[in-house]
């Protein structure tokens, strides 16, 4: 068999953090009751016209300088024009001939090293309205809360080699667009799409082959099956005398196999033209200066930042920056008086097994760095000892609890007061006359018994190291 | 006040009649009503009247005036609204069938602005169907009759606006003037009309045919009350990405009667073999009476008038294919039965809901926009529309303003028109090419035929120059003769 070389090229949705739609002012919050979240503008009413929504072109150019793209300093909006009933109006108010980002690429670390992956451009779009089918009264219903929505396209070349490169590719991405604030990035929740386009061609030949574009990929792991599938199917076919066809395919995750959408034969023309509606949007210096002025530190600057500031491993800094939350908590909790090695420990340890066991991410953290620079202060301060930390953390952890007042509230208070802790030795002493004699006789490790009697006697609320240190002395 | 004398009075002078106690708002609307159903069973100006509601808000709005709340010139005085701008809770159908039961839950901003001054909506106007047409005869709900002699049509697309002013069933009236809509049904019925500067009026509300050339604009009786109205219709709006920021709008601080050395610029190119002679001569004679005022009138070639009817088409014809789409039985409108499904409903509502004319522009629009032909026509039309707009910029390096005729002929008779689409669109010459360059423009009567058929005269301003206009206007009115004394 001949060797083979896989080209891919992504489109990347992006759904933008805004707290309004990029024509109107509806809300953009998730989950609403059906068409609540509606307006005559994105429910397409007659007379209804929109107006851009300044926020949707600052993130656009933030993700577009962050991603080294030339800024469109003079940009239009299209519609694209298609009958389908999620679509109010039925055109799409997108961007075609003057997308608002050109031409830039990220870097990408591989196994051969760091490489660029090209961005063709980066337009700015609404999101269509959702169709559910009622099998039941078999009717389609609409839900135009998600119409109008607002999203960035990110447009790469075919520039990617193999399924680690489009996820390391797609991370780098996310990462950045978090880092911004301008989308959470969900892959399940869809707030990040990627479309795969692929093709295949005989390694070492410069002409590309037919491509496929791969729809319906949810999560990373869907992305590699379908990457995995898609270039053995068209490997499959051109080995067997076939020819690929340029076709739409969709990923069906269950059945781990994709089918034809539509052909180009049936491509629909979408008749773009400048949408008469919107006027061009002029991009002035003083407009890039302010959003360069804007631009936060980003992941590889904040990991930078770390080594030279933090006394942490690098494996930690890798972690905690992989997630732009998770880095705030970090540098919050830190500006808030902690050490930063302890902070660092409570995210590497126990944060990652909680948020493993609960199968959650770290954008879902919602414990305050303000409660947890209270609980490294109160295991410092030897208020608490480790083991009932944990067990505080944990609740802090579900509940965002004031660890200072769960402490308290339910008694878990180490006991300072030296003559209470005195009379509970002696009275353990007491107790065990075997453990002591042992002890007394060189069994060295008869004392860990006679602590483990008299933390439970202190009902855990004692410090290890003083119950030792004071049964040693009375011994 | 006696109702043949109420009947007769402009939109202002009804409105100060209202303030002084001489007449209400009530008086004022039960007497159009009252019109109205006298005849306009002929004239058919009105697709939907709001007898109970204007008779309602009539007498909330008499209370408030009495109550000293409310002191606009326009306060209490009815108003006829063209079926394509929204009206909340009031059917608003753009005479299509598509939109037979289509009810807005907002009203467009201009009426908002006519609403907040007081003035009180009669009804919706006739037009033709999505203002696609010259007649009023592509209405669902069957033709307009001009008032000035039925056998003709009004002109259109905001026929039923212009007939109802010249009927007297409203005082004044909005229309909407994609290529000439406005100003050719006021020629044609003989009444005062203007479309202003693109972007001055709010378009929110204004159901879209050519977006980048629709704009909204009065139908009146008078020079006067078309600076009135346009006064308060003008505004700055959010909610429309297109509107202007203007402090030029004190319209009304036009109306002087001084023309002392403007420059009036009569463009060679209007006055060829396809203008009706009739037409010519009244639209020179009216040039004469300006020049006897002291203005300074003289011809040039403005050039490119050739290219502004193709121009049009294609642009106003794409934009619309694209408006249009949303009609399509899914979430308001018609939709019809039976059908199977999406693609079938789709198809089936659209081609029932819509009349020819408005098919006939879907389908240039959707050709003029395809893969492979939008570079030769959609891009094509652009360029000249940018090239049109520079003649009129050399041409305003010169003058005050351009004179000249509405249209080529006075209004035709009744079915004369449809059969012919082409020449239709050819009637469009003198108005269109003031769409596209964005321009304001003014019709005023200036004259009849020999058949008694109202001749209009045009006057072209640069951008912002609206009072220039109806300087000049309200001038050639004073020496004129308002149209009051002629009907």
């Amino acid at each position: 068999m001949k060797q083979y070389e896989t080209v891919i090229g992504l489109e990347v949705h992006v759904e933008l953090a805004t707290r309004t739609k990029i024509f109107c002012g509806c809300s953009t919050a998730f989950g609403g009751r059906p068409n609540s979240h509606t307006c005559p503008v994105c429910t397409g009413m007659p007379g209804s016209l929109p107006v851009l929504n300044r926020k949707v072109l600052e993130y656009a150019v933030a993700v577009g300088l962050a991603t080294n793209c030339h800024i469109t300093r003079y940009c239009k909006f299209d519609r694209k024009n298609y009958f389908y009933p999620d679509n109010p109006q039925n055109y799409q108010i997108s961007q075609l001939y003057l997308p608002i980002c050109r031409d830039g690429y990220v870097e990408i670390e591989t196994e051969e090293g760091s490489r660029k992956v090209g961005i063709h451009e980066i337009h700015m779009e609404e999101d269509a309205g959702k169709l559910i089918h009622d099998e039941w009264e078999d009717c389609t219903l609409v839900d135009y809360n998600r119409s109008g929505v607002p999203l960035i396209e990110i447009v790469s070349e075919p520039d990617m080699r193999s399924a680690e490169e489009v996820i390391a590719y797609l991370e780098k991405l996310r990462l950045i667009i978090q880092y911004l604030g301008a989308s959470d990035c969900k892959l399940q929740e869809g707030s990040m799409r990627a479309d795969v386009n692929l093709s295949v061609r005989e390694a070492g030949t410069e002409k590309f082959g037919t491509r496929t574009e791969m729809k319906n990929l949810s999560s990373f792991h869907s992305i590699e099956r379908a990457i995995e599938g898609e270039r053995n199917r068209q490997i499959d076919l051109l080995e067997s005398g076939g020819t690929v066809v340029q076709e739409t395919r969709r990923w069906d995750e269950a059945k781990n196999t994709s089918y034809a959408m539509r052909s180009k034969e049936d491509a629909r023309d979408y008749r773009y033209f400048p949408d008469p509606d919107l006027v061009p949007v002029s991009i002035s210096e003083e407009f890039l200066d302010e959003i360069r002025s804007r631009q936060p530190e980003l992941r590889t600057e904040k990991m930078k930042r770390y080594r030279e500031e933090f006394d942490i491993p690098d494996y930690d800094i890798e972690i905690i920056t992989g997630s732009k939350h998770m880095a705030d908590i970090f540098e919050e909790t830190v500006a808030l008086g902690a050490q930063p090695k302890k902070v660092s420990n409570w995210l590497m340890v126990e944060t990652l097994r909680l948020l493993k066991d609960k199968e959650m991410d770290p954008e879902d953290i919602r414990f305050s760095p303000e409660n947890l620079a209270k609980l490294i202060a109160l295991t410092e301060g030897k208020a608490i000892n480790s083991t009932v930390a944990k067990e505080v953390f944990e609740v802090m952890f579900q509940e965002n609890v004031d660890p200072e007042r769960y402490v308290e509230e339910k008694g878990l208070r180490m006991v300072s007061d030296e003559g209470a802790l005195r009379r509970t030795v002696e009275e353990v002493i007491a107790a065990n006359p075997k453990s002591v004699e042992d002890y007394r006789n060189g069994k060295e490790k008869a004392i860990g018994f006679l602590v483990g009697q008299t933390m439970k006697a202190m009902k855990g609320k004692a410090d290890p190291a003083s119950v030792t240190g004071l049964l040693k002395e009375l011994l | 006040m006696e109702k043949t004398e109420l009947l007769g009075l402009s939109a202002v002078a009804l409105g100060s009649a209202i303030k002084s106690g001489r007449t209400t708002a009530v008086e004022a609307m039960e007497a159009v009503l009252e019109q109205i159903e006298r005849q306009d069973k002929e004239y058919n100006c009105y697709v939907t009247v709001d007898r109970e509601g204007a008779l309602k808000r009539a007498g909330e709005i008499q209370k408030r005036i009495e109550s000293g709340e409310l002191t606009g010139p326009l306060a209490g005085v009815p108003v006829a609204i063209k079926d394509n701008l929204c009206t909340e809770g009031l059917r608003t159908t753009c005479s299509s069938r598509i939109l037979d039961n289509f009810v807005p839950a907002f009203s467009a901003e201009a009426v908002l602005n006519l609403e907040k001054a007081g003035a009180v909506v009669i009804g919706k106007t006739n037009m033709d169907e999505f203002a696609m047409g010259s007649t009023t005869e592509t209405s669902f709900y069957g033709p307009t009759k001009n008032p000035r002699n039925p056998e003709h049509v009004p002109g259109g697309s905001s026929g039923g606006s212009a007939a109802a002013v010249a009927a007297r069933e409203c005082f004044f009236a909005l229309g909407s003037d994609t290529g000439g809509s406005i100003r050719q049904p006021a020629s044609y019925c003989g009444v005062v009309g203007m479309k202003p500067t693109y972007g001055t009026v709010s378009r929110y509300g204004l159901i879209a045919y050519g977006s980048s050339l629709d704009q909204i604009g009065p139908l009146t009786g008078n020079v006067e009350d078309c600076a009135t109205v346009l006064e308060l219709i003008a505004s700055y709006d959010k909610k429309d990405s297109t509107s202007i920021q203007r402090t030029d709008t004190d319209f009304t601080k036009a109306l002087v009667e001084d023309v002392k050395g403007m420059r009036i610029g009569i463009p060679k190119d209007y006055f060829t073999e396809g203008l009706n002679p009739e037409v010519s001569a009244a639209v020179l004679k009216a040039a004469e009476v300006l020049e006897k005022k002291g203005a300074v009138t003289e011809e040039f070639d403005l050039s490119l008038v050739e290219y502004a009817i193709p121009t049009y088409y294609t642009i106003a014809a794409a934009e619309a294919s694209s408006n249009l789409e949303r009609f399509d039985g899914v979430k308001y409108g018609f939709r019809t039965g039976g059908e199977e499904g999406l693609h079938r409903m789709y198809r089936k509502t659209r081609s029932q809901g819509f009349g020819p004319e408005v098919k006939r522009r879907i389908m240039l629009g959707t050709f003029v926009l395809s893969a492979g032909y939008y570079d030769a026509y959609y891009l094509k039309a652009l360029r000249v529309k940018a090239m049109i707009k520079e003649a009129f910029d050399r041409a305003f390096a010169k003058y005050d303003c351009i004179l000249g005729p509405v249209a080529p002929t006075t209004a035709p008779r009744l079915d004369a028109s449809l059969s012919d689409p082409l020449k239709m669109y050819l009637g469009d010459i003198y108005t269109i090419s003031v769409n596209l360059a964005g321009l304001p423009g003014i019709s005023v009567p200036c004259g009849t035929d020999s058949r008694g058929l109202p001749i209009g005269l045009q006057l072209i301003g640069d951008c912002y120059q609206e009072k220039k206009l109806i300087q000049i206007a309200y001038t050639y009115e004073q020496c004129g003769g308002s149209y009051h004394e002629t009907i």
